[in-house]
């Protein structure tokens, strides 16, 4: 009558919990084969055809699968197998092939630059439940595939903060850290009345209730290249259309009735929860390897809105910072030339 | 007036199965028990919640009892909120009985669905008290591959984890007092005392009380 486990599960040892070392480890998958098959299946589709010309990009030189506890995890790298590796993580709700421009200029300065696609984004598994701890989990995973050594973690937005949680809790395994945009401030308090804030949380709780509720049985609704790319412009209004289009022949499938974004549709943007931005501060503030910081100052909805001001007195000593007047949230894919520059430098410098 | 069952429906919820467990059929308002962390819903309804007049059911969070043991972790409270919800789909409107973490559980969810949790009750239990109140230092958190569940190790390591700020919690009392309806939405029946807890006893709108008391009063609303 207990609230314990039952007694076929106490027989089966159902009541015993591990906290052990466990490795994850790559799994072979043959290189290109993913993107080849399709790109073959698809090279008869003018629109994808015409999409996926985009000048200056470059799919990844190489694919593999790395399981992270159970979740397999694609991941892809770009330039010479023998160069060193820095690892690269995508910000939320994009994947590794956001970096189709920006990481092919970092590999040509003698990096092997290593992304993967989080669970649940891109050709990566869907997983049960998303946390930031098991995102941070997988980058470990991944980055465990590319030996001991510690190696420079790049990332942008979100996957700026998961570098520099990977960086405080094993700081051995970081020789530098990257925050391209991701750079946090204190967040802005609106200037409303409790009962409001309160209508306000309630409805946006009931509607990711909601969504969760929908997400059991709906999928992502199909669309041409061109409509998944315009729909994606709202949300990355930044962005060329002819940019997004080739994203869409990355990050989407095609299936029998339209265009589809791979991204697991039980997800939903904005969202809520306990962790406060306020206090990835003092983490940056105190990581011990060289820092580079790059953000853009123009405004967008993806944004996270910080500015020169905010970040003074909070970087880590000795600090490298650039703030772009010209630039909204994806710093590298506005100007992919110009970031790999100070990125490459910045490596360069400290490497 | 009622008869003691063991039916157990399977809901589908994302990628997991959730056991939602029917311990006592009859008619009203049914109490739902949201268990411990590394519980599961007894097999029977347990002598103190005896006196709910109606159907009494049990839902085993995903990683628990019945319900699903999903690869890769990444447990949070929000998510069995989730499963919660699932089960609140299934009943219609409920009164929730919580022990421990079930008890947090139970105020996110009477927070979020504030017309359809009819009175919630916290418990003791396992994992009342989470994983502090603010920030801490992160850990790469390990589990042994191959260790049996149910419970999911994962969950056991993460949601012992799980911050839990004050203010965020009282946020939730909050809205279950403000858009409820009723008069004492949350009755504390444990006697632990973490930080979130401690918070939302403060709430004017919150009771202390008795489970046996807690019920009558719940099992009154219309």
């Amino acid at each position: 009558m207990g609230w314990g486990p039952s007694g076929a599960e106490r027989a089966a040892g159902g009541w015993r919990s591990g906290a052990v070392w466990c490795r994850a480890g790559p799994v072979g998958r043959s290189a290109g084969s993913e993107y080849g098959a399709a790109v073959t299946e698809l090279a008869q589709d003018a629109e994808f055809v015409a999409a996926r010309a985009y000048p200056g990009a470059r799919r990844p030189d190489r694919s593999r699968l790395v399981h992270s506890d159970g979740v397999g995890l694609s991941v892809v790298e770009w330039g010479d197998p023998g160069d060193p590796a820095l690892l690269l993580a995508h910000g939320g709700f994009d994947f590794a092939g956001t970096y189709d421009e920006f990481a092919p200029l970092v590999a040509a300065s003698g990096w092997r630059v290593v992304a993967w696609d989080q669970r649940g984004h891109g050709d990566s598994e869907h997983a049960a439940l998303y946390t930031w701890d098991a995102d941070v989990r997988d980058a470990v995973a991944v980055l465990d595939t590319l030996g001991p050594d510690p190696v420079p973690l790049v990332g942008h937005s979100k996957g700026a903060g998961i570098v520099m949680q990977l960086a405080e809790a094993l700081p051995h395994r970081a020789s530098m850290v990257v925050n391209l945009d991701g750079v946090p401030s204190r967040r802005p308090v609106p200037d409303i009345a409790d009962h409001e804030r309160t209508r306000l949380l309630a409805d946006e709780l009931a509607a990711w209730l909601d969504h969760r509720r929908l997400a059991r049985t709906g999928q992502r609704k199909p669309d041409t290249i061109d409509g998944l790319a315009r729909r994606r412009q709202r949300m990355n209004p930044r962005l060329s259309l002819d940019w997004l289009r080739y994203l869409v022949t990355v990050g989407a499938r095609k299936d029998p009735d339209g265009w589809r974004w791979k991204i697991d549709s039980a997800m939903r943007f904005g969202g809520f929860g306990p962790w406060r931005p306020e206090w990835s501060i003092p983490r940056m503030a105190g990581l011990g390897v060289p820092f580079l910081g790059v953000i853009g100052l123009q405004p967008e909805e993806m944004g996270w809105g910080t500015k020169p001001r905010d970040v003074e007195g909070v970087l880590p000593a000795g600090a490298e910072f650039h703030a772009l007047e010209d630039s909204g949230h994806f710093v590298h894919i506005e100007q992919p030339h110009h970031v790999a520059g100070l990125v490459t430098d910045f490596l360069g410098r400290h490497a | 007036m009622s008869s003691t069952t063991q039916r157990v429906a399977m809901l589908p919820h994302l990628k997991v199965e959730l056991a939602l467990h029917e311990l006592r059929d009859g008619h009203g308002r049914p109490l739902l028990l949201l268990h411990g962390l590394g519980e599961r819903t007894p097999d029977r309804i347990p002598p103190y919640l005896q006196g709910w007049p109606g159907p009494v059911h049990g839902l085993d969070f995903t990683g628990h009892g019945l319900s699903t043991v999903p690869h890769g972790g990444g447990y949070t409270c929000e998510a069995l909120m989730s499963d919660a919800d699932t089960a609140l789909e299934a009943l219609g409107q409920v009164t929730i009985f919580g022990r421990g973490l079930g008890g947090y559980v139970g105020l996110l969810l009477a927070g979020s669905r504030p017309r359809e949790v009819r009175g919630l009750v916290i418990a003791d239990g396992p994992g009342l008290a989470g994983g502090g109140s603010g920030f801490t230092s992160p850990a790469i958190l390990h589990v042994e591959p191959g260790t049996p569940g149910p419970p999911d190790p994962w969950a056991l390591v993460e949601l012992a984890r799980d911050i839990r700020p004050a203010d965020y919690a009282l946020d939730f009392a909050r809205q279950a007092s403000q858009l409820s309806g009723l008069a004492n939405p949350i009755t504390v029946a444990a006697i632990g005392r973490p930080d979130w807890l401690r918070a939302v006893v403060d709430d004017p709108f919150v009771a202390v009380g008795t489970v046996a008391d807690a019920l009558e009063e719940y099992a009154a609303i219309a």
